[in-house]
């Protein structure tokens, strides 16, 4: 299944300073959800100092996940059914002014 | 010419231009003291020529330009920001703006803090901000506070009917106070943020929406924030999002339809994309503006977000005296004949640096990706029976780097050593030419 996965706002340091990746994820039994994409960025993408990037498995606080432009909490959070080209981004929010 | 002729000039200039300023807003005061118009029943003559543009556009019109007449706002932070967010307010016609800001401009500030000129360097930023102001609109009501938004804001917000709050400021505690505390005195809060080429808007608390606690009801991780100093920005970018508050501000303030609320506005302008998602709505069970609210007044919000309320580096102090040299003796073994490490980031090097020093940042030392060329440079060390020497920009990265060296070559005869104070201290007690920035 290909979606895309973006990283902002400084999250794409963790991740090779690279804001967008096209992923495919490998087929599975069953559907793909958010948590399981988690676990799958962590072993595929990030590669050092996930503590930057998960909490409780979980983003850490101060990381807002969109689906497609939308806050995932509209969207059942960690439970969302990954749907076929879904853009995904992690955003870290910003304290600078 | 000698650097005391050069100090007495500055002080010499600004003084009259001081005297040049007062004498101009006071002849504009009298110029435009109010005339009402015979032909219009609420604004000046005056008024009425200078907002023409605006009122004139069907979504402002006559009773628009009133309500920003009528409305005061409150500004917080007078930086990035808050600079070129006030400048168009004023220019607006917002009744009174009232700005808080705690710190003095510095040289470091004038690349995106608009309002502020070379001759400001020292001056508290809300009274060169507000002399600024009223030059452009002497019709509207600026009130500087030289206050820290922490201890007294407050108090403020108690007394003043705001209709709306600009959050311009630079840390997340601040953050967090400024969103409780709208949501306490129901005011709309317009929240602007940005580093490097990137920034964000919203509006919190407005017409049901979410607050700053529904989106992060937990603060992030103090060491996974960056400020402006450490990470840099690009003062159009700041401008891009200042100017973004102020118009979502004149949009709250004439009730208009169309605000940013519920929703995140994300700036990139490395590619110059503007994206706008759509954020939950107010969450029921939120702290402060739930249903059943917990907050119900101002919490300790330093020791919330475990980070102080400003975006100042606080220094660290994690090896024994010993361990220190000081920048008297660092200028000794500056010769070429002894090993310095400078710890800071690649472009920081780049941008300015100590002779015979070589570069190894303390982010890639942290995560045990200088191996090799430090094994290289202990060798060396050890061989030419040399010490290194540990330097930064404050003196703090360069004692997490002592210390990794110390556990990681515990078994070497080479002696490290941190540079106590770093540069900023080399530029204060050896030569004042080196940049401090």
């Amino acid at each position: 299944m290909h979606i895309t996965v973006e990283f902002g706002g400084g999250a794409e340091l963790l991740f090779d300073n690279k804001k967008s990746h096209d992923v495919t994820l490998p087929e599975k039994d069953k559907e793909w959800i958010i948590k399981d994409l988690l676990i799958w960025i962590k072993d595929n993408l990030l590669k050092e100092r996930p503590e930057l990037f998960l909490q409780d498995e979980s983003v850490r606080p101060g990381i807002l996940v969109l689906i497609n432009d939308a806050d995932w909490e509209l969207m059942d959070t960690v439970n969302y059914v990954i749907q076929e080209n879904d853009r995904i981004l992690f955003i870290s929010t910003l304290h600078g002014g | 010419m000698s650097n005391l002729e050069i100090k007495t000039l500055e002080a010499e200039i600004a003084a009259l231009e001081r005297t040049l300023d007062e004498k101009k807003f006071r002849l504009q005061q009298l110029k435009s003291e109010h005339v009402s118009c015979p032909y219009s029943d609420v604004l000046s003559s005056e008024e009425i020529v200078r907002y023409s543009r605006q009122i004139i556009m069907p979504q402002i019109c006559k009773s628009g330009q009133i309500k920003l007449k009528e409305s005061k706002i409150l500004i917080v932070g007078a930086g990035g920001l808050g600079c070129p967010a006030s400048l168009y307010l004023a220019a607006a016609g917002v009744g009174e703006i009232h700005i808080v800001d705690y710190d003095e401009v510095e040289l470091s500030n004038l690349h995106r803090q608009i309002l502020h000129y070379e001759h400001d360097i020292g001056l508290p930023k809300v009274q060169s901000a507000s002399e600024k102001l009223k030059r452009l609109n002497s019709n509207i009501k600026i009130v500087p506070l030289h206050i820290h938004a922490f201890s007294s804001i407050t108090d403020f917000v108690q007394k003043n009917k705001y209709d709306a709050v600009l959050d311009c400021t630079d840390n997340a505690p601040t953050r967090y106070l400024l969103n409780d505390i709208c949501v306490i005195h129901n005011i709309p809060l317009v929240s602007g943020s940005a580093l490097q080429m990137e920034g964000q808007l919203t509006v919190y608390h407005y017409n049901n929406g979410p607050c700053y606690r529904c989106l992060f009801p937990k603060p992030p991780p103090a060491h996974t924030v960056t400020n402006c100093g450490d990470g840099g920005v690009l003062g159009s970018v700041c401008g891009v999002i200042g100017v973004l508050q102020a118009l979502e501000t004149v949009k709250i303030l004439t009730q208009m339809e169309g605000v940013l609320s519920g929703r995140l506005l994300i700036f990139d302008g490395s590619e110059t994309t503007f994206r706008n998602v759509k954020l939950r709505q107010r969450v029921t069970t939120c702290e402060v503006c739930g249903d059943n609210p917990k907050i119900k007044e101002p919490v300790d919000y330093e020791q919330f977000c475990g980070a102080r309320a400003h975006d100042k580096v606080v220094n660290i102090n994690i090896l024994e005296s010993e361990e220190n040299v000081t920048v008297e003796q660092l200028r000794g073994v500056l010769d070429g004949n002894n090993i310095v490490i400078d710890v800071r980031s690649e472009l920081e090097f780049d941008m300015c640096r100590l002779p015979n020093t070589v570069n190894l940042p303390y982010a890639k030392i942290r995560d045990n990706k200088s191996l090799g060329e430090l094994e290289g440079l202990v060798k060396r060390a050890r061989e030419g029976n040399k010490n290194v020497y540990l330097l930064c920009r404050r003196g703090n990265d360069s004692q997490r780097a002592t210390s990794y060296l110390r556990q990681n070559f515990s078994n070497t005869s080479v002696r490290f050593w941190n540079v106590k104070g770093g540069l900023h201290a080399y530029s204060k007690s050896i030569d004042p030419t080196f940049p401090v920035y």
